[in-house]
């Protein structure tokens, strides 16, 4: 986590420009929260059904505006993407975690995070996915992974990620 | 005597004309070398000591004068400029020698070791312009306890002085925080309340959130992550025996203790809803609110009676108050912003709160019906209120920001221009001040 904290913030500090495309942003916690990516080749060359899968073609977090729990149509779409892959992967059951921005307080944020994931986990078992498969967990605003002090990160902070559990 | 009692209630009443002349929603700036208390002038020479405790009676010295300075109500002098020494602590002083530095207030004090190795420590206030004796006392400690008495003496000219109950023999309990901050290693630790003597009750392993203090000082109750949900836990201070508050399948947390010690009281999330229940030490839950929103930070009133916690079920957090025993609450807050983390002072008087407005946090005080809301300091983040147990000053975290950045301890009295920067080892958040102890 920290070696690739260190690596998301380097190249964030240098795609500055690119950063502003949501679906960069969007990606590159993805691959390294999950310690995924390093030496196991391109997104393309990511075995189908494999965790690397999951984080690169279907994408395992969405994000939220400030104080909400609403999933846009992005989330939507990611989440979307989420169950048809779990219904292809039965072997796996998730943890999804939320999480909060640092701007608010601590015992706040911990119940807005377990709201996130609780949006996240009801919008997967409506397309289908077993409601026992799935877990919910909240970090508040503890796991932050973009860590300047603008909404660009704060962005990024404001998520649900759903994780893979057993198999693969 | 009287002259120096009355000097002091002065600045004092002075405090409560702040207090009352502030405008209720003006967002006041903060000056913390400012302020209209005259801090009373005090001397405190070193404790007299034999050859094997001039050293302890010169840090109990130092300890004192700290404790009294930081406060904002005393100006200790000095000791370059003291012109006499104390040689007998038991002799009455030279007092013509006091008043040629202006010292209002003079301590004096002896320490020496037992015939059974406890250290003796004696001490006198003095009334400088008055000539008299205001206050005495004598005590019995181990020799690794001298702080404490230092505290306790300091606690003793306070209260003396001001007629309020002291607070500097008290512990604080936090969050230590280490390590980068996208991957921070949070432990509980506990500290005197000028931050010596930290000790670690947690190694690191669970992230650890949120600990607050029994009335007796001797368990913590505090959030915790690890292999199953993030739940409730209490903590002997001295066994280490940790217990789990209830067994419920989702997470517990803002756990809080009732003031006669007997319950906890927190909230349990479900559904994404969080509500609030109050646990019985042993006993059954008893669920008090009952709403599809954000229950959460609950805090009793002293006499207990009484609950104040944050809620969204209005759109956004705002305080509000219930009976102890739950049902209907009633929402005190009403400025601009969203209000959190409400603290119930130990004397009744006041509620301590975050509020979240514009791009800042600030910490402030309000009524318990809501009225007279003051903000005491506001910045980018300031979180986490935390009473002194005289009800008088306010500990809470603040949090600089930034990819490197991380929370502090601070300290600020009723007035707002009395801030202080605690002392930590490392970044700290979620402070918890301890009763008086025993």
């Amino acid at each position: 986590m920290t070696t690739a904290t260190r690596i998301f913030s380097r190249r964030a500090a240098l795609a500055l420009g690119l950063a502003l495309l949501a679906a960069a942003c969007a990606k590159s916690p993805s691959e390294l929260d999950n310690q995924l990516g390093a030496g196991a080749g391109g997104a393309g060359a990511a075995t189908p059904g494999s965790a690397q899968d999951f984080v690169v073609n279907v994408g395992d977090r969405v994000f939220f505006d400030t104080d909400s729990t609403s999933l846009n149509t992005e989330a939507q779409t990611v989440l979307g993407r989420q169950a048809q892959w779990l219904a292809l992967y039965p072997r796996y059951t998730v943890t999804v975690e939320g999480h909060a921005d640092e701007r608010g307080t601590r015992e706040y944020n911990l119940a807005l995070g377990a709201r996130r994931a609780k949006a996240a986990q009801d919008f997967l078992v409506a397309r289908g996915v077993t409601a026992n498969r799935i877990k919910t967990i909240s970090y508040g605003k503890e796991r932050p992974v973009a860590l300047c002090d603008q909404d660009s990160c704060w962005a990024q902070n404001r998520r649900a990620v759903t994780v893979l559990n057993t198999g693969g | 005597m009287r002259k120096l009692v009355r000097t002091l209630f002065a600045a004092l009443a002075a405090v409560a004309f702040v207090t009352a002349a502030a405008p209720s929603n003006a967002e006041i700036t903060i000056n913390i070398n400012g302020g209209n208390v005259q801090p009373l002038p005090i001397a405190i020479p070193n404790f007299v000591g034999g050859a094997d405790t001039a050293a302890v009676g010169q840090q109990m010295a130092g300890v004192i004068a700290a404790d009294l300075q930081r406060s904002g109500l005393f100006q200790v002098l000095n000791q370059a400029s003291y012109v006499d020494r104390i040689t007998d602590p038991n002799a009455v002083p030279n007092f013509q020698n006091w008043r040629a530095i202006n010292a209002q207030a003079l301590v004096s004090g002896g320490i020496v070791r037992a015939a059974d190795g406890r250290l003796q420590a004696d001490f006198r206030l003095w009334d400088v312009f008055g000539g008299a004796q205001l206050a005495g006392q004598q005590y019995f400690t181990t020799p690794e306890n001298w702080r404490r008495i230092a505290h306790i003496i300091a606690d003793a000219i306070y209260e003396r002085l001001t007629g309020e109950k002291g607070y500097f023999d008290t512990r604080i309990v936090f969050v230590d925080e280490s390590g980068p901050k996208g991957n921070r290693v949070k432990r509980l630790a506990l500290m005197d309340q000028d931050g010596a003597n930290v000790r670690y009750l947690t190694n690191g392993k669970d992230l650890v959130l949120t600990p607050r203090f029994s009335p007796t000082s001797q368990v913590v109750t505090y959030m915790s992550f690890g292999t199953a949900e993030p739940r409730v836990y209490l903590l002997n201070i001295e066994s280490g025996q940790r217990t789990l508050v209830g067994n419920f399948p989702n997470m517990t947390f803002s756990p809080r203790f009732s003031p006669d010690g007997n319950s906890v009281i927190m909230s349990l999330e479900q559904d994404g809803n969080a509500n609030i229940y109050a646990m019985p030490i042993g006993g059954a839950p008893a669920r008090l609110t009952n709403t599809a929103a954000i229950d959460t930070s609950p805090s009793y009133s002293p006499d207990g009676s009484r609950i104040v916690f944050e809620s969204d079920r209005g759109g956004n957090q705002q305080l509000y108050v219930m009976s102890a025993g739950g049902g209907g609450a009633t929402r005190i807050s009403f400025g601009n912003g969203r209000y959190s983390t409400p603290v119930w002072s130990p004397r009744g008087d006041l509620i301590a709160f975050t509020r979240q407005s514009g791009s800042g946090f600030a910490i402030g005080v309000m009524k318990p019906d809501g009225s007279g809301e003051r903000i005491l300091t506001e910045g980018f983040h300031n979180e986490g209120p935390t009473w002194a147990p005289n009800g008088r000053v306010i500990m809470f975290f603040r949090d600089s920001g930034g990819p490197n950045g991380g929370p502090q301890l601070f300290s600020v009295d009723l007035t707002g221009r009395n801030e202080q920067k605690v002392p930590t080892p490392n970044f700290a958040s979620d402070p918890a001040w301890s009763p008086l102890l025993k």
